[in-house]
């Protein structure tokens, strides 16, 4: 065994920082780090996507939407993820802050669940001639964005925070299972939906100019979730602590 | 560079409408988003303030209002 490892100061270090108290600062200058990264990866993101990638054979300039529209859907699907682990973990070791960062996140997990549904629409109606379709794809995303309202209604109606924090934890990790139905659905159903452009399993099927716009820009939409997330996280701090010393002392310096 | 032109820029190949839609609502929704966590930041502070004050006063009601 490594000393390091015998150390106890080696996961308080940590766990110190699972203190809202303590988080709530940190939370503050990582907020303006990512809120900068995504309006710079955004920028050249759109860059690529608007000025330098070719025009698809295909749908001609129509594809462009693919730029917004795949990174709100993975990010629809990456927050979903990212809330039931905090969700998850708040439940297991019972950290207060770890079930706030869950309910932080599920605002704006709906958000991009409803961009990626109103983006598709857009491009569906000059590809497929059609607005909506019931097919796999577009359903599991549907009910993706059920499943968000469902958890943020359900913390909602209920009044003790500790309570709607594991009731909305439950519900999360019962949702979880949709987010694998949604990513393989255009493999294990007939879709109208086209499959994955970019695989773990094999070469991107799309121009490498195409590609980096793309991943640029879904690297934006990862860093604004996460900087809103905390600026969501902060407020439901001072909230919940609201009649401690350490929030007096926060409030006061600023005013 | 793609476009010859601002015009061919905007037409986007007679694709406008679902493309700057497309941009548009995630633009839209990503600027009010913040500004709506904003919003609540500054109406919790206010409430706190208002907490700290009354409880002022409480503890001492000869004290001036700050």
């Amino acid at each position: 065994m490594s000393p390091d490892a015998m150390d106890p100061n080696r996961s308080s270090r940590w766990m110190r920082y699972a203190s809202p108290a303590a988080f709530y600062p940190v939370a503050g200058r990582l907020q303006r780090v990512f809120a900068a990264a995504a309006v710079l990866l955004a920028l050249a993101g759109l860059w690529i996507g608007f000025f330098v990638a070719p025009t698809d054979a295909q749908q001609g300039e129509g594809y462009r939407i693919i730029f917004v529209h795949v990174p709100a859907s993975w990010m629809s699907m990456v927050i979903y993820c990212a809330m039931a682990f905090w969700a998850g973990v708040g439940l297991v070791f019972n950290t207060r802050l770890s079930a706030m960062m869950a309910t932080a996140l599920a605002p704006t997990g709906a958000m991009f669940t409803l961009l990626s549904l109103v983006t598709g629409a857009l491009w569906g109606k000059p590809m497929w001639g059609t607005w909506w379709v019931w097919d796999a794809r577009l359903t599991s995303e549907l009910l993706l964005f059920f499943l968000y309202l469902g958890f943020i209604a359900l913390q909602a109606g209920i009044d003790n925070p500790r309570r709607a924090d594991k009731a909305g934890a439950v519900l999360a990790l019962v949702g979880v299972v949709n987010v694998p139905i949604i990513y393989f659905s255009v493999t294990w159903w007939n879709t109208l939906h086209q499959g994955a452009s970019v695989s773990m399993t094999r070469s991107p099927s799309m121009a490498q100019t195409m590609l980096w716009g793309m991943l640029l820009m879904a690297l934006a939409f990862w860093a604004y979730a996460v900087a809103v997330a905390l600026a969501r996280v902060r407020n439901l701090i001072l909230e919940r602590e609201r009649h401690t010393e350490w929030v007096r002392d926060a409030v006061e310096q600023r005013s | 560079m793609q476009w010859n032109s601002a015009r061919e820029f905007f037409l986007m190949g007679g694709y406008a409408f679902y493309v700057w839609g497309s941009l548009g609502a995630c633009a839209a929704a990503m600027l009010v988003e913040p500004w709506l966590v904003g919003r609540q930041r500054r109406a919790i502070e206010q409430s706190l303030r208002d907490q700290f004050d009354a409880q002022a006063a409480e503890a001492d009601p000869m004290a001036p209002p700050r």
